[in-house]
């Protein structure tokens, strides 16, 4: 177990970089916890997997150190490093038994046998393949295969931390559950430094302590699952978390009025926005009451699903959706108000603090 | 809708049933006619029974073939089966040298049969050839015309330098399948080299190593241009494989019905062997 410090990493797969847009993985620079959960969350192709690999030491940065608890581990080999790493796709020695592939890592790092079959069965019972320890393990469902590959970064209880590379994307919608509950208690058991990399907004809130969202190969935000919902600190974490994403509308600012095309509003907060800067308004379709009184709205489309309602509608010529409870109402002539607490600006779509 | 039950659909095999019956049946069957007739030309035959059998089983001539046949695809197999997994174990895995070596791979493979004799036969001349005359500036006794140890080894070399990139091709293109996951997990694991190789590289290469087995065994065991090109079976009848000796039975000396049926017993083996290789290798692949 140990506390990753990340320092002023960048990586580029080519020979030489010449732009910043030549890197993978711009500029990172953080210190992740001791025994800490995290998410890196994020589309495809935003850096996430480059970060996990430069960790565990299959990738050397371009640029940058890592330090474990304090030493300097970034020429240090993977092996020599003590990181365990699951990848998305089930990776199993086929020739070899289940209990044998579980074994693999330990008996590579010579620990002695009565304490390789103690550990292996504990993992056998806790990913629930105990009937098969003795068969090989070629002929199993492509959830048991991940779950041996699971197993084998799990039985070695002395690694500095565990990475998992979108572990469950193979796996059953049931099973992911299941499996996902089971990592969140072997982390409460243990305490290993866990980072677990996915595309799935739901898997990361719920997996981590602390949610790290990735954008175009850098880190745009790292905040609780709360923070990223009601602060995000980037429109593209507004729009990536949550389900509708954010609203943003173009604004027009003037101390601590919004011009939203010819509605004005009123902040509790006067955002300090550089001149010539592209401002915009982001606010939740959960924070947007539509009622009676406040700004005009032309409704296209209500998509009730279940809960809650869907309201689609278009505002000062921009889409606009906006989250109504099951039983709320649609009025004839609708119009809308923000919650001015929910209510946060970005310029060139970095958010401004309320504080400044 | 009902389904019609009828035998129509062997009309769709009757073409490749003629096929085979032109390219294959008849002719084994024309050989079979031979081996149980006697002939004195004239299109006379006299039934012979099993005596062409009999005769050929009990030749010290074709168990000495047989013996010298084994031995041969036996060293080559040895050879080949290893130093192709060695040498495809460290080819590129991508950039320019991918072309370069499967092209330079590919080489021995596309020259006819005869001229890779021709080649050999010439290249190990001490007169005027390269590897002949080298030797021999170099103070090596070396002449496969006249020494057994020469000529053997002369061509298995020419036999591996042929063949070997046939073994290459096969375990690059397995090697090639396995995803980068299998190597990322492996260090993750802590794997050694040998752990790689033995519990990844070789499972993956099993399929195609069979294949490369067989197909090595079956050709080597059948092998008759080379040797007649470079040895004509010599000195003496060292170098005399069943194949060579089948042709100086059946159009140097004539001899239809022996030559006929020692052709089916030829057959047969590498038939039986190749089926024991094919079972033996399937079914420890299905235990494991």
């Amino acid at each position: 177990m140990a506390r990753i410090n990340l320092e002023h990493i960048r990586h580029a797969y080519g020979e030489r970089p010449k732009s910043e847009a030549d890197y993978a993985l711009k500029e990172v620079h953080h210190e992740w916890n001791d025994g800490g959960a995290y998410a890196l969350l994020g589309p495809s192709g935003c850096g996430k997997t480059t970060l996990l690999n430069i960790i565990s030491g299959l990738l050397q940065p371009s640029e940058g150190k890592i330090l474990f608890d304090g030493h300097d581990v970034t020429r240090l080999s993977t092996q020599q490093r003590n990181i365990a790493q699951v990848f998305q796709f089930p990776v199993i020695y086929d020739t070899m038994t289940v209990y044998d592939n579980l074994a693999f890592p330990l008996r590579n790092r010579r620990v002695p046998e009565t304490e390789v079959d103690r550990r292996v069965n504990e993992i056998i019972d806790m990913i629930g393949l105990g009937g098969w320890a003795k068969k090989t393990a070629r002929g199993l469902t492509a959830d048991q295969k991940q779950k041996i590959s699971l197993g084998r970064g799990l039985v070695r209880n002395d690694v500095n931390a565990i990475l998992f590379d979108e572990p469950l994307t193979v796996i059953d919608p049931h099973m992911k559950w299941v499996l996902r509950s089971q990592l969140k208690k072997l982390h409460r058991q243990f305490g290993f430094t866990m980072v677990y990399v996915t595309h799935d907004q739901t898997e990361a809130l719920t997996f981590a302590d602390k949610v790290v969202v990735m954008y175009d190969g850098q880190i745009v935000q790292i905040g609780t699952p709360a923070e990223l919902f009601e602060r995000p600190s980037h429109t593209f974490v507004g729009y990536f978390i949550g389900s509708p994403g954010m609203n943003l509308l173009p604004a027009q600012i003037t101390g601590s009025t919004v011009a939203l095309g010819t509605d004005t509003i009123a902040l509790d907060f006067s955002p300090k926005v550089a001149a010539g800067a592209k401002t915009e308004l982001g606010i939740r379709p959960e924070f947007v009451r539509l009622g009676r009184e406040g700004m005009h709205v032309r409704i296209n489309k209500v998509e009730d699903i279940g809960r809650q309602k869907i309201v689609r509608a278009e505002f000062a010529g921009k889409p606009i959706a906006i989250v109504l409870p099951e039983d709320g109402e649609v009025p004839a002539d609708a119009r809308v108000t923000f919650d001015p607490s929910a209510i946060n600006i970005y310029a060139d779509s970095w958010r401004v603090g309320r504080e400044a | 809708m009902e389904k019609t039950w009828n035998n129509k659909a062997w009309f769709m095999v009757l073409p490749v049933l003629l096929l085979v019956a032109f390219s294959a049946v008849i002719p084994l069957m024309t050989v079979v006619n031979y081996s149980v007739q006697d002939t004195f030309g004239n299109n006379q035959f006299f039934w012979a029974g099993t005596d062409w059998f009999t005769e050929i089983l009990h030749s010290d001539r074709f168990w000495q073939a047989l013996g010298r046949n084994l031995l041969f695809s036996a060293i080559i197999l040895s050879i080949e089966i290893p130093l192709g997994i060695l040498i495809a174990l460290n080819m590129p895995k991508k950039g320019i040298g991918v072309p370069v070596c499967l092209v330079l791979m590919a080489l021995p493979l596309l020259i006819p049969w005869n001229v890779v004799g021709t080649i050999w036969q010439v290249f190990g001349r001490v007169d005027i050839g390269l590897l002949g005359f080298t030797l021999k500036a170099l103070g090596f006794d070396y002449n496969y015309v006249n020494d057994v140890f020469d000529a053997w080894v002369t061509l298995i070399v020419m036999d591996v330098w042929h063949w070997t990139s046939l073994v290459v091709l096969l375990c690059y293109a397995g090697l090639v399948s396995i995803p980068e996951a299998y190597y990322q997990a492996a260090k993750i694991d802590g794997a050694s080299r040998w752990a790689v190789f033995r519990y990844i590289q070789l499972p993956k290469m099993k399929r195609v190593l069979l294949i490369a087995f067989l197909l090595r065994f079956m050709d080597s065991f059948m092998i008759y241009t080379e040797p007649f090109v470079v040895t004509g079976g010599g000195p003496g009848n060292s170098t005399t494989f069943l194949s060579i000796d089948l042709v100086k039975m059946a159009i140097g000396q004539f001899d239809l019905g022996p030559a006929a049926a020692m052709s089916l017993i030829y057959f047969l083996i590498i038939l039986l062997l190749s089926w024991i290789f094919y079972t033996v290798m399937t079914s420890s692949d299905e235990q494991a």
